[in-house]
């Protein structure tokens, strides 16, 4: 058989990752202490009431963030969704109306019943009339 | 440092500078716009960022959406009274060192609108200006001027001694008082720190 080769130094397999890791850190890190740095030695900095304000469109916030919306609108974003979706298959459904057989019209007439019976049924329970 | 060595020396090919003028070369070809406008002035603002006179050039394309970015306020067109308070708030936002350039003439003056009833005349009245460029509106030649001109200022300053810029001057305040909106126009009706009325120079 052949013969034994001179062992290299043991490497980890994940050592160049390391290395590339660490590297990374400092790529990364050196240029925005170095900014940092700057800053807090050059900087002229002038702090206020306003130019310390979270709000920046130059109107003044008001009231708080943490309001309550109204449990409709989700209700009729999903009224919404479901009719959007519908006219997704609609338009398809309309590009090859002339060639389509009578049972995927039918296929679709009861897709489409089932959709205006989920808005009956939303109708009846008053998701349509804003409160 | 003397222009005279400097020229001698860069005979030599040796370039001479000192810290400032590094320091304020670099400042005046980094000042960015904040994206603002305001009326028809506006249009020939975004004219002038465009390829066909392309402010970029001047280090100036990078018209930032936030006060917090932006160095430099181009207030481009009419500012109307109700209008004023939020120029004057995100002037103030804005951190320094901090330019303005009032951009035709109704930021100059009120211009045409001068007389009506809801035209600030001037925005020099609330926050101090920089360069002003008449015209109406100014086209985007005189806009990249009025930027050379805010250049050539920005170079000139110092950074030490008694001459050095407000941004430097650490008692000096870096906001203005904002005017409100009351019932007959703004309140105050002018910064009186800020503005000083022609009319009343002129009288002494």
């Amino acid at each position: 058989m052949g013969k034994i080769l001179p062992m290299a130094p043991v490497e980890h397999p994940w050592a160049t990752i390391l290395v590339l890791l660490i590297a990374a850190f400092v790529f990364g890190g050196v240029p925005l202490s170095l900014a940092w740095l700057w800053a807090k030695l050059y900087s002229p900095a002038k702090p206020g009431i306003q130019k310390n304000a979270t709000y920046e469109c130059g109107l003044e916030a008001k009231g708080d963030a943490w309001v309550q919306l109204d449990v409709s609108y989700y209700l009729y974003a999903i009224v919404f969704l479901i009719f959007d979706v519908e006219a997704v298959f609609l338009l398809p459904f309309a590009a090859a109306f002339s060639g389509l057989s009578l049972a995927a019209c039918l296929a679709m007439l009861v897709f489409l019943l089932l959709l205006v019976e989920g808005l009956i049924w939303a109708c009846q329970k008053g998701v349509l009339t804003w409160r | 440092m003397d222009q005279d060595l400097k020229n001698e020396l860069s005979k030599h090919g040796i370039f001479a500078t000192t810290f400032e003028e590094l320091y304020n070369w670099g400042r005046k070809n980094s000042v960015w716009p904040l994206t603002f406008g305001l009326a028809c002035c506006a249009i020939e603002m975004i004219a002038t960022t465009m390829a066909r006179y392309d402010l970029a050039r001047f280090g100036a394309e990078i018209f930032r959406p936030s006060p917090r970015q932006a160095d430099l306020m181009i207030v481009s067109g009419t500012v109307t009274k109700k209008m004023a308070p939020q120029v004057v708030r995100l002037y103030n936002q804005m951190p320094e060192p901090k330019y303005v350039i009032a951009m035709g003439a109704c930021a100059i003056s009120g211009g045409p609108f001068r007389d009506g009833y809801n035209v600030l005349k001037g925005i020099d009245r609330f926050i101090p200006v920089d360069v002003h460029i008449p015209g109406c509106p100014p086209r985007p030649e005189a806009l990249i001027h009025a930027f050379m001109a805010l250049q050539e200022k920005i170079s000139a300053q110092h950074l030490t001694g008694e001459a050095r810029p407000r941004h430097l001057k650490q008692e000096l305040p870096s906001e203005f008082p904002v005017p409100e909106f009351g019932e007959h126009g703004l309140e105050p009706a002018q910064n009186d720190e800020v503005f000083h009325n022609p009319l009343k120079v002129l009288q002494g």
